[in-house]
């Protein structure tokens, strides 16, 4: 079967790259631009996320697995979520909610963290990877085309770009890239919070990615003094040597999302769609663009 | 409840923000039969159109809301833009004065009421339970009040339910309703059960286990403490009264 893939975020990628492993003859058709892949923190937190999505938890298992297996530089230490002494009972509410943790000291695990937060959640099956080297290790090797060919199943993973032909609606998130080499964290920290919840996720060499807004707003414009002022204050509420950091980078994009928030694969209009990634991209698109090929190879088998 | 010439049935307002998903808050609404709910535009700005096509398919009324305004001025630009995108003239005024506790600043309140009423707004003013501050309001053209329960997103209940039962004779025939706090169905019934028209929740619901379930909780909860209030509740009393009297009773053995 010969197939084109629209888009080359986490969505086109994971499809490219399992349809082929099935033996199809694929190509990936991208006009280059960086989507909102290459702005995620690529956590792999299905337990996490399951708090308010319990529907990922079972599909998202694998998900870690699946990396691990297919690209360099993905770490399995796991999440700690952490709220200040005056939210504590953001952590009770948390950890009631999901499944997959223990209880531990902070300062346990992340020696940074000592002192500061006597309480915290560990889920030690999660792991988390760098998105714009774990992409860039996917291209590899992919034959790339400037349109789709003639006569292919087309398969668009364009993300909020497919709006026009979908029912999806843009998230807004933003996103910082700070420098700072005083502080020393090996996994992703969550700090729990009612209206400013923050993730920190450790790049190496000093440098972490701070996420992220979630706003019901297709502007794509850079990101918002007021959201900048509330990812750092977070992050200096988790550590004051982040007011020293350097702001490497600021990011704002539009996540892809249906009325349920939950990904899926969908048959419209003739074009098959791997799409509504929402907050879950590199969660579920391995396990999405497995759903993909079993529905191709099925539609396959059927009109034999 | 009959506020600004418009009958509203359901006495339970719901805000829209911070569900798992725009599909779950639309079951939610539909479960409460809420015919009013709120919608924040300050930080969304006008780019939030697909919700907004979203929350049109519950076939509820929009009642806008300023959140996240700190001054006069910006909750008058976030007014007037609401009015444009929602097509509505009605609008939750909040201005709020101070970003931890999130307290109205009724000063600015009531300043941003007299504008906006002036300008044709059905004006909702979120307000404490100051007497003097609601009278303000009123003055200022709002025929309709909302004090606090307790400060937004906490879920503690009524903090002083005692200013609200006396705010509630102080404005007799004022529509009155409690927005915030709010955390229980227990407390919206007691909101009701004083005699209040009417409760707006979010948080409540929307960082529930199950928002759907408990939008239904809430509206039950609302519904109970209305007919409550309109049986007419017995006063407690510090002796103990028997159903049957005790004079007159056989004494057996």
């Amino acid at each position: 079967m010969r197939v084109s893939i629209l888009g080359a975020g986490v969505a086109g990628l994971c499809a490219a790259h399992v349809l082929a492993a099935r033996g199809m003859d694929v190509v990936l058709c991208d006009d280059g631009r960086a989507g909102a892949s290459t702005l995620a923190g690529g956590m792999i937190a299905p337990w996490c996320e399951a708090e308010v999505a319990p529907q990922v938890l079972e599909r998202g298992k694998t998900a870690l697995d699946w990396w691990v297996a297919r690209v360099p530089g993905v770490a399995r230490r796991g999440t700690l979520v952490l709220a200040t002494g005056r939210d504590r009972g953001e952590l009770t509410r948390f950890a009631a909610r999901t499944l997959g943790h223990q209880s531990v000291a902070a300062g346990d695990l992340e020696p940074a963290l000592a002192d500061r937060f006597d309480q915290a959640l560990f889920f030690a099956d999660e792991g988390h990877l760098d998105p714009v080297k774990a992409l860039a290790h996917l291209r590899q090797g992919l034959p790339l085309a400037p349109n789709p060919r003639q006569g292919d199943v087309i398969v668009d993973c364009r993300g909020i770009a497919a709006r026009d032909q979908l029912p999806l609606r843009a998230v807004r998130g933003e996103m910082l890239v700070l420098h700072a080499p005083d502080i020393n964290l090996s996994r992703p920290i969550r700090l729990l919070h009612p209206r400013w919840p923050l993730y920190v996720v450790p790049r190496g060499d000093g440098i972490f990615m701070l996420g992220a807004t979630m706003l019901e707003s297709d502007d794509p414009g850079p990101v918002t003094a007021r959201s900048v002022i509330d990812l750092l204050n977070a992050a200096y509420a988790l550590h004051p040597a982040f007011a020293e950091a350097r702001v490497l980078k600021t990011g704002a994009g539009l996540r892809p999302a249906f009325a349920d928030n939950l990904p899926r694969v969908e048959r419209w209009g003739g074009v098959w769609h791997l799409n509504g990634l929402y907050r879950h991209g590199f969660l579920l698109a391995p396990v999405l663009a497995q759903e993909l090929a079993d529905a191709l190879i099925g539609g396959m088998a059927h009109a034999d | 409840m009959q506020v600004y010439g418009t009958k509203v049935k359901t006495p339970l307002f719901l805000g829209t923000a911070r569900y798992p998903s725009p599909a779950i808050l639309l079951q939610a609404i539909q479960t409460a039969q809420a015919e009013v709910i709120t919608v924040s535009l300050r930080r969304e700005g006008a780019g939030g159109g697909a919700f907004r096509d979203l929350l049109a398919q519950s076939g509820a009324r929009v009642l806008p809301n300023t959140a996240g305004c700190h001054s006069v001025a910006e909750a008058i630009t976030t007014a007037r833009m609401a009015r444009e995108v929602f097509q509505t003239d009605w609008l939750k005024l909040e201005v709020i004065g101070n970003a931890d506790s999130l307290q109205p600043d009724v000063f600015q309140t009531v300043q941003a009421a007299k504008v906006l009423c002036a300008e044709g707004f059905k004006v909702f003013p979120y307000t404490t339970d100051d007497l003097i501050v609601g009278e303000r309001l009123l003055e200022a053209g709002c025929q309709v009040l909302m004090p606090w329960g307790a400060p937004i997103g906490t879920c503690q209940g009524l903090r002083n339910p005692d200013a609200l039962r006396a705010m509630r004779a102080h404005f007799p025939g004022v529509p009155l309703i409690v927005d915030a706090g709010i955390g229980a169905p227990s407390h919206a019934a007691q909101v009701m059960e004083m005699g209040f028209d009417g409760v707006l929740t979010n948080t409540a619901v929307a960082l529930a286990g199950d928002p759907v379930a408990m939008a239904g909780a809430l509206a039950g909860a609302v519904g109970a403490g209305q007919a409550a209030y309109h049986a007419g509740i017995v006063a407690p009393r510090d002796m103990a009264e028997p159903s049957t009297p005790v004079f007159g009773l056989a004494v057996l053995g």
